[in-house]
Parts: C-alpha cells; sequence; structure tokens
C-alpha cells in the first residue's frame, strides 16, 4: 500500500461523493442544498485537481481533463450564487437554485467519469 | 500544454494544496465566526466576503476589514490565518526557485526550446552532430552560403562557443548525445526539410551509431561520416554512409598530390576551399626523400600515401611500428642526432605528425637548423595553438623567402561544402578535415 495512492484515491471519490451530496434532493429547494457542502465540495474538487496535475500518460490526462471539468461547472455554480440577487426572506430563489444545482450536477458527471477511470485503472494493474 | 509546464505543475502539487488548504480554512473561520456592528447586532461574512478578505489579505495587500470593522474573535482568527498563507506562500515561492534551478528542470525546457526552434525552421537545413574544430568550421561555412544548420554536442560548452561565433543566423543547438536517436529526431532528423547529415564526432563509434540511425529513420537523407581509422570506414560504408571522410588519409593523400602534379592539387584547392578564401600562390612540396615523425593515426596514412606513389620515406617514431620494407629511427624527431639519423640533411622534406603540437614545432625548427632548404608539414592539433603556427611559418619566411612566396600555408579542414561547385561539393565533401598545414619554402 502506498500513502500517496491512498491520498489520490481519497480525494477523488471525495469529491465525487461531496457534490452528490448536493446535488440530491430536490432541484430548486434552496433548503435541499447546503452552501457549506457546496463549499467543501468545490474544495475538495479542486484539491483533487492539483492531485492530478503533471502525469504524463493518456490516461492521467483523461483523470486531469475530468477535474478541470468539474471545477469549472462548480465554478460557474458559486459565481451564480454569489451574484444572484436573495429573496425577500434572505433564503435564494427557485430559479436560481435549479441553475446551481443543475452546473452542479454537470460537476457530479464529470466527477463520476473520474471515479471510474480510477477504478478501472486500478482493476487493470492488479492483472 | 509543454513538458516543462507539466514537470513545473507536478513539483508544486503540495505547496498549491497547502495553499488551498490554508484558504479553504480560513474562509470556513471568517465565515463562522459572528462580528458585531457599531449598534451591536450580530452579522456574518458570507463565503464570497470571507474569500475576497482571504485573497487581499493572504497577498499582502490588504484593503482593511470590510464590509465592517471585526471584533476581537474575528481578529484572533485573522492573525492565524496571516501567519498560516505568508508560510503558504512562502513555501510555494521556495519551490518555484529551487525549481527554476533545478538541472533537469532546466534541461527540459532548453529541449522544449531547441524542439520549438528546429519545428519553425521552414527552410533547408543540414544537421551537424559534433560541434568541435571541425564541426565549427563546417557551421561557418554554411552559415556564410546562406544554409541553415542544427548543431547537437554532447558538450555544454561547445554549444555555449556557437553564440561566439558570430553566425549570420541563429542556429538551434542542443546539449545531448547524437547516438541516442531520440536527440536527432529532435534535432529535425525525419522533417523534410533536413537534407544531410553531418557527422563530425571525434568518436567513430558515434559517427556509426548516427550514420546507423539516419538510415533506418530518414534513408532519404545524405550521411557524411568522420571516420579516424580503416576499419570505422568500412563499417560505415557498409551501413550505408553516403561520403566517409578519414581526415588523415585525405591530408596523406593532398600531400602526395601536391608533390606530384601540383597543378591538380592547385585545382582541387581552388574548388573546394572555403568560401572567402583566396588562393594564394603555393610553392609545390618537392620531390625526394621524406621524414615521417610520428606513426600514428595521421602519420600511418600519411606513409601509407607516400608508399602508394613509391616515394622514399623515412618514420621517425619512439615506439615499434613493425613495419615491412621501412627505415624506422626510434625517437621523437625534436633532437638533431635522430634526424641526422633519419637523414634530414638530404631530404626534400619533413612531415612533424605527432599529436602534440609543441613537438611538431620543436621538429620543425630542428629540422630547419640542420637543412635551411626543407620543405615542412607541421601539423596543428589544436586550433588554439594557431598563434604558435603562424609566427614560426612568419619568422621561417621572413628569412628564406621572397615576397611571392608568402602565405604558403594551407589549412586542410572540412570545407567541402564550401565550393561553389555542385558536383566537386557533392563527390569532394571531405576533402579535408585534419587540422594540419604546410608551410613550405620554394627554394
Amino acid at each position: 500500500m502506498n500513502l500517496e495512492k491512498v491520498i489520490f484515491a481519497f480525494f477523488i471519490i471525495f469529491a465525487a461523493t461531496l457534490n452528490f451530496g448536493f446535488v440530491i434532493g430536490e432541484i430548486d429547494n434552496p433548503l435541499h442544498h447546503h452552501v457549506w457542502e457546496f463549499f467543501a465540495a468545490f474544495v475538495v474538487n479542486v484539491v483533487a485537481t492539483v492531485l492530478k496535475f503533471g502525469d504524463r500518460t493518456q490516461v492521467g490526462a483523461t483523470h486531469l481533463a475530468t477535474s478541470l471539468v468539474a471545477v469549472l461547472q462548480l465554478t460557474a455554480a458559486a459565481l451564480l450564487w454569489t451574484l444572484a440577487p436573495a429573496g425577500p426572506d434572505g433564503m435564494i430563489g427557485a430559479a436560481t437554485m435549479t441553475g446551481i444545482v443543475s452546473l452542479s450536477a454537470g460537476a457530479l458527471l464529470a466527477n463520476i467519469v473520474s471515479v471510474v477511470i480510477l477504478i478501472v485503472e486500478t482493476t487493470l494493474q492488479r492483472r | 500544454m509543454s513538458n516543462a509546464f507539466l514537470v513545473a505543475l507536478r513539483r508544486l502539487r503540495a505547496p498549491i494544496i497547502l495553499l488551498v488548504l490554508v484558504f479553504s480554512i480560513g474562509i470556513v473561520g471568517l465565515a463562522l465566526i459572528p462580528g458585531t456592528d457599531a449598534a451591536g447586532h450580530t452579522w456574518r461574512m458570507t463565503i464570497f466576503d470571507a474569500l475576497y478578505f482571504m485573497s487581499y489579505t493572504a497577498s499582502t495587500i490588504g484593503f482593511g476589514e470590510i464590509p465592517q470593522a471585526f471584533n476581537t474573535a474575528q481578529r484572533v482568527w485573522v492573525t492565524l490565518i496571516i501567519y498560516a498563507s505568508v508560510i503558504g506562500w512562502a513555501y510555494l515561492v521556495a519551490n518555484l526557485l529551487t525549481l527554476a534551478q533545478d538541472r533537469s528542470f532546466r534541461t527540459v525546457l532548453e529541449v522544449g526550446r531547441f524542439r520549438r526552434q528546429v519545428r519553425a525552421l521552414r527552410e533547408p537545413f543540414y544537421l551537424i552532430c559534433g560541434f568541435g574544430e571541425t564541426g565549427a568550421l563546417v557551421g561557418r561555412a554554411l552559415d556564410t552560403l546562406g544554409l541553415r544548420f542544427v548543431v547537437i554536442d554532447i558538450l555544454e560548452d561547445r554549444i555555449q562557443e556557437l553564440d561566439l561565433l558570430d553566425l549570420a543566423q541563429d542556429a538551434p543547438a542542443m546539449v545531448g548525445n547524437a547516438r541516442v536517436p531520440e536527440s536527432l529526431i529532435a534535432a529535425g532528423l525525419t522533417r523534410p526539410e533536413c537534407r544531410g547529415v553531418l557527422t563530425l564526432t571525434n568518436d567513430d563509434q558515434a559517427n556509426l551509431a548516427v550514420a546507423i540511425s539516419v538510415r533506418l529513420l530518414n534513408p532519404a537523407v545524405p550521411v557524411l561520416a568522420r571516420a579516424m581509422s580503416r576499419e570505422a570506414t568500412a563499417n560505415m560504408i557498409s551501413f550505408g554512409a553516403d561520403h566517409v571522410v578519414n581526415p588523415f588519409a585525405k591530408f596523406g593523400e593532398y600531400l602526395t598530390v601536391a608533390i606530384q602534379s601540383p597543378g591538380i592539387h592547385r585545382l582541387i584547392t581552388w574548388l573546394t576551399g572555403l568560401p572567402g578564401t583566396t588562393l594564394k600562390p603555393a610553392p609545390a612540396p618537392p620531390r625526394g626523400h621524406w621524414i615521417v615523425c610520428g606513426y600514428g593515426r595521421f602519420g600511418a596514412e600519411v606513409v601509407r600515401a607516400f608508399r602508394g606513389q613509391d616515394l622514399d620515406v623515412t618514420i621517425i617514431d619512439p615506439g615499434e611500428p613493425g613495419l615491412d620494407g621501412l627505415r624506422v629511427v626510434r625517437g621523437l624527431g625534436t633532437d638533431a642526432a635522430t634526424l641526422d639519423q633519419a637523414g634530414v640533411r638530404n631530404a626534400a622534406g619533413i612531415v612533424a605528425g605527432t599529436d602534440d603540437d609543441v613537438t611538431n614545432l620543436s621538429i620543425a625548427v630542428t629540422a630547419r637548423e640542420l637543412n635551411d632548404g626543407i620543405f615542412t608539414v607541421v601539423r596543428q592539433n589544436l586550433r588554439a595553438n594557431h598563434a604558435l603556427f603562424d609566427e614560426e611559418r612568419g619568422r621561417h619566411l621572413g628569412r628564406s623567402c621572397d615576397g611571392s612566396a608568402a602565405g604558403v600555408s594551407r589549412r586542410r579542414r572540412a570545407g567541402h561544402l564550401a565550393s561553389r561547385d555542385e558536383r566537386v561539393r557533392r563527390s569532394g565533401l571531405s576533402r579535408r578535415a585534419v587540422p594540419c598545414r604546410l608551410s613550405g619554402d620554394p627554394s
């Protein structure tokens, strides 16, 4: 076992699970999507991206690309959250929430691809 | 993305992750710790406010406490994150500096730049492997003719000397081993613009390896190889090198041509000279008894050429050449006794051909003291000793020659590509590659 590989896999899977946890729920209900979960998903995705830097293999390049896609989607969602005007009760509007969650769902798909690559790669190495 | 950028990112992973974590922890703390405004109400930063504050604080810009003045709890937290982020930046900068000085990283950068330069070449170019004295001379000649070239040499010093050559072009150059096919490909061997490969290293095996690589990787490109021994020459020809030049053998051949038929020698010199050289009046080496000092690679080839023309020759060598039917005098040739024994007083010419410049000069001077009219051929091994040879020749000429015989020296070097006549250039691609000069006296 290699600590570096554990950390690598940990961050990739953690990025996917946090992203999933944020996305799940009714798409337009702000109560189902917590801002701190979004923040955690964002930070973990950034860390996972940095961990993937510098691998020159084809698999490494795909890995990095999926993470870049996820971070880009989450950045768009974060901008939307920051710029959208809050409602009269201080809660975020349903339309905005839908946009944020759907962007995050796109990031989730990229994260799932990343996890699949990780699993396939691991399986192939054992053979 | 270029290789260098990827390598840089890989090395900087740890500091980047540290900074990301410091930022995240700072943002979480700032957004969670409640603040108190002037009226005593509790307020909290949004995540974006916290990111904004972290960004200008961590980068030491410091816009102050916004949107409202902080309370003590917030200031305690900010104090902590300021130190943490400064440490994070310092770690990143230290890593960057280490990376910039890292030898392997710089090699990656240089190779990347070299590849880009070669790729940007849109004109035909020649690939020179080995940029020693011969390579530099060829490079200068190509430059004079307006032809582009690319250089590979295993020594960094030689690549740096390329800048000092004062060329009209910016020739791409790389420190690399020409034996490695990867280097040759990086230098553009497989590109359609590559018109020829000149492998001029002082290592026969390396030249052979280049010749083989070229034959296999780009068979259409002609190869000109330098070989110091007969075995290497045969080997290279069997592997399909288009031209193999043994500089020592060429010199011996030319010397005998100059002795037997000076007119032909003069014609060859004219047709294959370096660009910009003027044909100077040169005395023909006389027929008669010749002495060859030093029976190494050079001496052996000269003697072989002499014998091929049935010229009378005596060898002076400290070792045991073990030759059939040749007069051999043991010794260095720098002392009068040895030279006398070899018959210097009746000799027509002497070839000072050891691999040491000082010895060669000493032989020439001693021989001339014993026989004022002797024709001397002095081998110059190092270009750096140029001044010594010029001085020696000048003194000799001043003493015994008239003006018409001035400038009798001829340097023999790789200057074949410099010829204006395409056919002669092709067939004579390596007429000359020996750092030697003829110094003669017509009297």
